[in-house]
């Protein structure tokens, strides 16, 4: 793993430095050559992976279709690349790939050091705590002196330690570097918790519990993990239309536009929804796509909302509550800005 | 001959046995009672034999009873996730219900049916240039058409098949495509490479050393990932080289830089003294090695050689850092869906049998190979 990583950064350092910053030069070959290149999970269920039938599935995925919806019209009009984590990072800077949507959390360093131009938040992760009810603990304040499974080598454990650290509090940790081992140990009583990324605990809990009921997420969040699309720097244009795809997704379920009644919406009385829809024209010419681009997101994706239950949501196997992927408007983070 | 002794002694051990059996048969009557002596002989006949026995047979009572009650008697043969979770034993029903996924990874589904041809010709090809009465110039031809015929498969775009590109290709497909590519394209470059090591023109020799020293000093996924991430990097900004390719090549620089060393093996063993006839016949340097060095080299080799085409076959799975969905790869992905996760098991002993029936053929094919071409020696 040393080696990838010598390997990542000597990648990451020669081509930040010889990269071409001239504008729209992604946007026009993206346009030239009929599809988006979009660099996806090698297999992460809810955000990216192959369904039975080997199609592409996730709200990662989503993300790129919407692109491919807003740019031609046609969300499948999309190739998609799989990339290990090693890879994804060089694989957007070499221009293998247009854009990437891969479970990529936002931070400092990714943004400036390599490169790179982060386009909106699709999806508000961040550590938490899994126990059993039977535990009676309400709170991951009460998990003093507990022990808790968590995977070796990650920023899991890291932020695991941090975070008793500065609680002053400790832990006694149970590694195992398998994911399933690592369930199968929790589940037998062999941790009195289990910590990771929430949307993984919720996956763990609604498919491998023997009752999912008897099982508690404590509400206390130790990292924060905003997974979002990236972009390389040097085309803004590019970066816009990522950003305004996705955001057209929020705004859209906000607004109750959905895939159903799309069509219908078209003559809303609105203001907004008739800009958002194109039938005010502007915002299309204003971005270089069609003034119908984001009619087209809704109609062949859906909106957020949409997308997120039947990916993560309720109509997944993952069944995460929205909680901070909610719209604003509902005590989450999920905020487009006006569609003006 | 230098091997002629290890030769001699299991061609006379083999012969031994065909004798000494007809007359045991004659000293004792047929049935159990042949095989009780046996067992008293071989399992009974010392104290540590029979402590070495009673233990094995423990060891097997606390072993196969439960794992024949895991995988057979108490296993789930079909239906979902949450049958599967009820049942005691294995889940068959996750192979039931995504091998086409772990098989053919993502390629089109509706077009499954042209990866599912493309693997049986290989197969049958393999099949074909296993049996000796085969070996005609005709076979090569079978192979090259056998090859444009998988390659079309493939890749359609002709005949009203749609045109599928290799980044979708996954699965058996890929992973036998890769092997045996890889397996064909390495084996000319590494006799290359061995007769360059020995060769007595000092650049050739230099460039050799250089390169198999090299190539053997790094391991193959950093080959992979320098043939996957640093050299795009250094094309210019929309060039790409696909990625199958890439992997490709980066196996057949890796396996030849390795037999080029087993064939080198070889060629020392042939003695000097065969060269030297050669010469004195007055054949060129390449009818020399044709027609002389090279049989009598390759077949001393056979074992490292196989043993390296078996090693190169499982590093397929290796493809899966680039981004290609060899079948182990196809494996994972199918156990990414939550409902199945919880039966990776299964998952990994169906592609374990997969990769095993491929192997042990391979090993198998070596041991027939080595004794069909060991005649000479047998006198």
């Amino acid at each position: 793993m040393t080696l990838f990583k010598t390997l990542a950064v000597a990648a990451v350092l020669t081509s930040a430095a010889s990269l071409p910053a001239h504008a729209g030069a992604t946007f026009d070959a993206v346009k030239a050559k009929g599809f988006v290149q979009c660099g996806v999970n090698l297999g992460l269920y809810g955000f990216s992976a192959p369904d039975d039938k080997g199609n592409w599935a996730g709200l990662d995925v989503d993300a790129c279709r919407a692109v491919a919806a807003a740019m031609f019209g046609d969300a499948g009009k999309v190739k998609f690349t799989p990339l290990s984590a090693q890879q994804r990072l060089p694989a957007l800077q070499s221009g293998e790939i247009d854009m990437l949507a891969r479970n990529t959390t936002w931070t400092l360093s990714r943004d400036t050091a390599n490169g790179l131009n982060f386009a909106v938040t699709t999806y508000y992760d961040g550590q938490g705590f899994m126990v059993p009810r039977k535990l009676g603990v309400k709170s991951a304040k009460e998990l003093d002196g507990a022990t808790i499974c968590v995977l070796p080598g990650t920023t899991s454990e890291q932020n695991l330690t941090d975070w008793f650290r500065a609680n002053k509090m400790s832990y006694k940790p149970v590694v195992i570097e398998k994911n399933e081992e690592l369930t199968s140990a929790f589940f037998s009583g062999r941790c009195d918790s289990f910590s990771s990324d929430t949307s993984q605990l919720a996956a763990v809990r609604a498919n491998e519990a023997a009752n999912p009921d008897d099982y508690l997420i404590l509400p206390e969040l130790i990292s924060r993990e905003p997974l979002t699309p990236v972009v390389r720097h040097g085309d803004d244009q590019w970066l816009d239309l990522v950003r305004w795809s996705i955001y057209a997704m929020i705004a859209a379920e906000e607004k109750g536009i959905t895939s159903k009644n799309v069509d219908q919406m078209l003559t809303s009385p609105d203001p907004e929804v008739k800009r958002i829809l194109g039938a005010t024209p502007g915002n299309g010419q204003s971005l270089g796509v069609d003034e119908k681009w984001a009619y087209n997101i809704v109609k062949q994706v859906g909106n957020y909302g949409e997308s997120f239950e039947r990916n993560v949501g309720m109509g997944s196997k993952l069944k995460v509550e929205r909680g901070l992927n909610a719209l604003y408007s509902h005590g989450g983070l999920m905020y487009p800005p006006p569609f003006k | 001959m230098i091997d002629r002794q290890p030769h001699d002694h299991s061609a006379t051990g083999v012969a031994a046995a065909d004798v000494e059996e007809p007359s045991a048969v004659s000293l004792q009557p047929p049935g159990p009672p042949r095989l009780l002596g046996w067992a008293r002989e071989n399992l009974f006949g010392s104290v540590p034999n029979t402590v070495m026995t009673l233990l094995a047979l423990a060891l097997l009572w606390e072993v196969v009873p439960p794992f024949l009650s895991w995988a057979l008697v108490h296993a789930q043969w079909g239906g979902d996730g949450a049958a599967c979770r009820q049942a005691e034993g294995a889940c068959w029903a996750l192979v039931g219900e995504r091998h086409r996924l772990m098989l053919f990874g993502v390629y089109p589904y509706d077009q499954h049916w042209r990866p599912l041809l493309a693997t049986a010709i290989l197969v049958t090809l393999l099949a074909t240039s296993a049996v000796r009465a085969f070996w005609r110039p005709w076979l090569l031809w079978a192979w090259l058409a056998g090859f444009a015929v998988i390659a079309l498969l493939m890749w359609g775009g002709v005949l009203g098949m749609p045109y599928v590109e290799t980044d979708m290709w996954g699965g058996l497909p890929l992973t036998l495509a890769l092997a045996v590519l890889g397996i064909a394209l390495a084996f000319p470059l590494s006799i290359v490479l061995a007769l360059g090591r020995r060769s007595e023109l000092p650049v050739i020799r230099a460039f050799s050393v250089a390169y198999i020293e090299l190539v053997r000093g790094i391991p193959l996924v950093s080959v992979l990932f320098m043939a996957s991430v640093m050299f795009p990097l250094f094309l210019p900004e929309g060039v790409t080289i696909d990625k199958l390719l890439r992997a490709l090549v980066g196996m057949v620089l890796f396996t030849a830089a390795y037999l080029a060393e087993a064939v080198r093996g070889g060629l020392q063993a042939v003695p000097r003294g065969q060269e030297e006839a050669a010469d004195a016949l007055g054949l060129s340097y390449w009818r020399k090695m044709r027609l002389i060095v090279l049989p009598q080299a390759l077949r001393l080799v056979i074992p490292p050689i196989v043993n390296q085409f078996i090693s190169c076959f499982k590093d397929t799975s290796l493809v899966t850092i680039v981004g290609l969905y060899d079948l182990l790869a196809a494996t994972k992905a199918a156990l990414a869906d939550p409902e199945w996760r919880p039966f990776f098991v299964e998952g990994y002993v169906a592609a374990a049998l997969v990769y095993w029936s491929f192997c042990f053929f391979m090993s198998r094919y070596s041991q027939w190979l080595e004794h069909q071409l060991a005649t000479g020696q047998k006198r």
